[in-house]
């Protein structure tokens, strides 16, 4: 199999990681030398397997419902790269 | 007396209980080597005024029931630390500053540990040579341009050379265990639920798990002990009764059964590393143990199988960073364009690709034939284990399929890097704890490791049977303060 | 369009259609904390107040359920006479949004909570059963703001990680009233159950509609359109006439109808399509290895089974059988917990029929003309079962109830008060009676004798002219006693 260019700019749009055709390029490249590897596991009849999704040995912690967390939104706020004292703020999106 | 910086943790936290030494003393200690080892590169954030002053504050009221009493600490950059910048080695976190610490290194900080810094790392712990860091390469101390393995590269420099008496790093496919395996240094990969994941930026949330690296065995069953603890704010912690790891432990190894599985024996493996192997085998056969034939038939498959759900994880663990919180924002036309340049220029290239491998095989059309794939062959892998169990105690391998490469090296070939981790990947999708030792050296002088892997939440097995190898295989470091010269 | 028998169908050049609809409401859960942090869910807070690092999505932060979602989810499905999963898996959705911090939203795919269900529906020609495809829990996202900032979109995350229960109906419905019928009935079990408050102004209830048409007598269902979030009964329904129609005369045309996500524009009343093609999204889900599976064993379930209380359709029956009141009746009674309530306080205390007249008839026209829900009522339940038994034990005649009735919405004030206050009590001295009567027969001596040869209806003129005497507050049963003994 190989992902071909148009791939690449597709899962980049995805991923929404920008990438310019000579990126596009040498990451189609690695791309395929990685997944030619990854193709081995086709060798694997796994029909009859279960699949598994976690291993921690354990059954899902419920919470009770209250609530803990006060108003911190300073802290929230703190590290916005671009904010006023109340919102995130983003550039206008655009439908 | 021995320059301070020489002493192991267990030793300087004796040391200090027994007033023969300050926390500030030894905290100082510590800075001073750290400042002169700048040609390392080994931390990214260095914490030393405040950590002095810290530990001056201990001084004045010692509390010495602490496991780690007035004892400074560099941790690797992927722990959340409170008013500390926290950057995961990435551009995109460049001037983040967590308001929260994270569960491992609060527990740390609640016996009485000082954090001196911040250590560099593989770019959200993408890596094994520390070449993807934003900070740029880290010197491995056993000789120049040597990488120091990764992702937890900056902690197995600034351990091998001193920098700190121990330190912590975080283990995906190999991330404690490889580096320590390059820097002749002891680390444990713990099993997974045993130590909380809360605060420590995600890589694989399936596979991510902290654990110690440190210069002995007894250290490190200190430094576990301290880190590992049941967190309600980590849904996948596990909750068992921890053991004081540190107090049990024992070289007496007699009657264990220890597995050795064929399929780690692989075409151009180097032939000091078979020899270690043997020589490992040798000293359980020595110490009482018995050495049992084993088969792990799915062990080819890990790799691919690694490379399939930690990138899927990652793309969407990763996703949150887009300038709109926290961190890096690029300028954008619209909110799109802000995501696209800014999370083009805020992730290096091996971040690029794995989010891109990731978001490809969870990609509609592709989730069966790879992801759902990949998560039935983590169910025969793990099988794998679950078999030898019934017939053995723990499993012998060797950490690495080679030494130390240079940096540089394998930089171009993504693939030949992955493979790095062959021996690593396995225990990490299945789990498990396993702890590498330093064994011997290359003809190079290079370290090498080997790799005991336990039953889930068996620690304390692979610790002593690391620790009867240890006393066995006296192995010594032999460096020589190069960058210092 | 036209409409016989309740049917809708939309009529071009002979071509008859019908419209086919099915709903993912999100209804918002009940509960004090989010469904993975712990902080609040209260409405209408300074934005980003209520926000954790949980919800904000910092680095190296992790979901923990809140139990009680996982009840409330479990009690609407029981409410929906749906399966209960005894295992469930929570999912990560992938894709980017300002107003999703975490870059994916934690929701249910391939294994829901709950499963297959169903819904009855009371249409004027008779029940209709509704099948729901399945409930699931997921987090609702943040708040995009567009219109205060020119240049930016502002984000407010206080919603963001609220727990939602997304329900999704089969493509049942056929019209716009079984749209309204449908999420009236929803609506009115979880608030039976406790579940959702079903406040659609603030949100907690809204719809994704998705609506297909084919040719009357077609099998097959046409391509569908979604249309996103509306959050009103009144938008849903102009959405569909809308989008109905405008795939019927994208057929007519000759042209196809493309499967696409829409929007529902209020100012235009029109939907219009939302994301291009090329952009189609691809939400890569996968199983959120921060989470485990939701393992539910029986006894779990059986604890919750027990605390469920007797639902709309069960207590229209007992009404029905208990207190013989009309299946029409009995539905505008149960239609709403808060009005089954106050109808089960007042007929427990007085005559059921009155009550149920007295509810329906005055009440309903006061909370209307005020435009207020029965837990507003000026009136207590407690007073307006008084006013009844005034009423049925012949204190007071139907006619002086109204206006006492009137009195009391000023206030609650206690009938029996108002009655002796104003003498309003009702005359059942028969000898007073035989007074005011025999006045009036005396003053009407040419009205005596012409109803004496025959003029029957002139009874009432004598009933009248009775109550006029008596200030209305003449016994008219007792009236018309006496009176037919003095003329006859
Ligand atoms: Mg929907
Ligand atoms: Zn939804």
């Amino acid at each position: 199999m190989t992902i071909d260019l148009k791939t690449v700019k597709h899962i980049s749009k995805l991923s929404r990681i920008s990438i310019d055709d000579n990126k596009a390029k040498k990451l189609g490249k690695d791309l395929n030398s990685i997944f030619s590897f990854i193709e081995k596991l086709n060798e694997l009849d796994t029909k009859n397997t279960e699949p598994l999704s976690s291993i921690a040995e354990t059954t899902l912690k419920l919470r009770k419902d209250e609530i803990k967390s006060e108003n911190i939104r300073e802290d929230i706020l703190k590290n916005s790269p671009d904010k006023n004292k109340d919102f995130f703020v983003v550039p206008k999106v655009v439908e | 007396m021995s320059n301070i910086t020489d002493l192991k943790l267990v030793e300087l936290v004796d040391k200090i209980k027994k007033k023969e030494l300050s926390s500030a003393e030894v905290t100082i200690a510590f800075i001073n080597r750290s400042q002169k080892s700048k040609k390392l590169n080994a931390y990214i954030y260095e914490n030393y005024e405040n950590a002095i002053k810290k530990a001056k504050i201990f001084d004045q009221k010692p509390d010495f029931k602490k496991k780690l009493p007035g004892i400074p600490i560099a941790v690797k950059d992927l722990f959340c630390t409170k008013n500390i910048k926290t950057t995961a080695g990435s551009k995109i976190l460049e001037n983040f500053i967590p308001t929260y610490e994270s569960t491992v290194t609060q527990n740390i900080l609640d016996e009485g540990g000082i954090i001196i810094g911040k250590l560099n790392c593989d770019e959200f712990a993408m890596g094994s040579s520390n070449e993807t860091s934003y900070f740029g390469n880290v010197q491995n101390p056993v000789s120049e341009n040597l990488v120091p393995g990764g992702s937890s590269g900056g902690s197995s420099s600034a351990l091998a050379a001193k920098l700190t008496p121990a330190t912590i790093g975080t283990d995906t496919g190999g991330s404690i265990r490889q580096p320590a395996s390059f820097t002749g240094t002891v680390g444990l990969k713990p099993t997974y639920g045993s130590c909380s994941r809360y605060g420590i930026v995600a890589f694989a949330s399936s596979l991510d798990q902290a654990g110690p690296m440190t210069h002995d065995v007894k250290d490190c069953s200190l430094m576990f002990q301290i880190m590992s603890s049941y967190d309600t704010k980590d849904s996948t912690s596990v909750e068992f009764k921890r053991e004081n790891y540190l107090n049990n432990l024992n070289e007496n190894i007699k009657g264990k059964k220890i597995g050795i599985p064929k399929e780690y024996r692989v075409d151009g493996m180097p032939k000091e590393i078979d020899e270690l192997w043997e020589k490992g085998i040798k000293i359980i056969k020595e110490n009482g143990g018995q050495i049992v034939e084993i088969s792990l038939p799915n062990t080819n498959y890990a790799l691919p199988t690694y490379y399939i759900v930690a990138p899927a994880e990652a793309s969407s663990n990763l996703a949150r960073y887009d300038g709109v919180k926290y961190g890096f924002r690029s300028k954008g036309e619209n909110l799109i364009d802000m995501y696209e340049k800014t999370r083009s220029e805020g992730f290096g290239d091996e971040v690029k690709r794995r989010i891109m491998i990731g978001t490809y095989v969870l990609s509609s059309g592709y989730y069966d034939a790879y992801y759902l794939k990949a998560q039935k062959v983590r169910r025969l892998i793990k099988n794998d284990f679950d078999e030898a169990y019934k017939k053995v105690d723990a499993i012998l391998t060797p950490s690495t399929p080679s030494s130390a490469f240079k940096i540089g090296e394998k930089l171009n070939d993504p693939v030949s890097m992955y493979l790095n981790d062959i021996f690593t990947v396995p225990i990490n999708l299945a789990g498990l704890p396993a702890i590498s030792i330093p064994a011997g050296h290359d003809k190079k002088g290079y370290p090498l490791g080997l790799q005991v892997i336990g039953k889930a939440f068996d620690e304390q097995s692979i610790l002593n049977i690391a620790f009867a190898l240890e006393k066995n295989i006296s192995f010594k470091n032999n460096i020589t303060d190069w960058w210092i010269k | 369009m036209s409409k016989n028998n309740g049917e809708y169908l939309i009529t071009r050049n002979d071509n008859k259609y019908e419209v086919i609809i099915g709903l993912e409401v999100h209804a918002q859960v009940l509960s004090e904390s989010k469904l993975f942090s712990a902080s609040s869910t209260k409405f209408g807070s300074e934005p980003n107040t209520q926000v954790s690092l949980v919800d904000a999505a910092f680095p190296g932060m992790l979901p923990v359920i809140n139990e009680h979602c996982i009840k409330q989810a479990i009690k609407t499905g029981i409410g929906l006479k749906a399966k209960i999963n005894k295992r469930s898996i929570f999912d990560r959705k992938n894709y980017f949004y300002a107003d999703l911090p975490q870059g994916y939203q934690i929701s249910q795919y391939k294994n829901p909570i709950i499963g297959e269900g169903s819904i009855t529906l009371d249409m004027p020609n008779g029940e209709k059963n509704i099948r729901i495809e399945r409930l699931h829990l997921e987090q609702d996202a943040g708040k995009s703001i567009h219109d205060i900032d020119p240049q930016n979109t502002l984000v407010d995350l206080n919603r963001s990680g609220v727990a939602l229960m997304e329900i999704v109906s089969k493509p049942d419905l056929r019209s716009l009233d079984e749209v309204n019928a449908y999420i009236k009935k929803l609506r009115s079990i979880m608030r039976y159950l406790g579940t959702c408050d079903g406040n659609m102004q603030e949100g907690s209830l809204r719809a994704d509609v998705n609506v297909s048409v084919r040719k009357k007598g077609d099998k097959k269902l046409g391509t569908r359109c979604e249309i996103k979030n509306v959050n009103s009964i009144k938008f849903m329904q102009m959405a569909i006439d809308f989008e109905a129609n405008r795939q019927v005369d994208v057929i007519e045309e000759g042209g196809s109808i493309d499967q696409e996500t829409r929007l529902f524009d209020t100012k235009k009343n029109e939907t219009r399509s939302m994301r291009s093609k090329e952009d189609a999204h691809d939400y890569r889900y996968f199983p959120d290895p921060d989470l485990l599976p939701l393992e539910l064993n029986d006894n779990y379930i059986d604890k919750i089974k027990k605390d469920i209380p007797e639902l709309p359709d069960e207590k229209k029956k007992r009404f029905i059988e208990k207190f013989k009141l009309s299946p029409y009746e009995a539905n505008i009674l149960v239609s709403d917990i808060e009005i089954s309530k106050y109808f089960e306080d007042v007929s427990k205390n007085s005559d059921v029929k009155l009550a149920t007249n007295w509810i329906t008839g005055e009440l309903f026209a006061l909370l209307n003309e005020q435009n207020i829900e029965i837990t507003e009522s000026p009136i207590s339940s407690k007073n307006l079962s008084k006013l009844i038994n005034l009423i049925k034990d012949g204190t007071i005649s139907g006619k002086i109830a109204k206006s006492v009735f009137e009195i009391m919405r000023d206030g609650d004030k206690d009938p029996i008060t108002i009655v002796e206050e104003k003498g309003l009590k009702q005359q059942s001295d028969p000898k007073e009676l035989e007074n005011i009567i025999n006045k009036v027969i005396s003053e009407n001596p040419e009205n005596v004798e012409a109803y004496k040869s025959g003029k029957d209806r002139l009874f009432g003129f004598f009933v009248g002219q009775v109550m006029k005497n008596s200030g209305g507050k003449a016994n008219p049963k007792l009236v018309n006693e006496i009176l037919k003994k003095k003329l006859n």
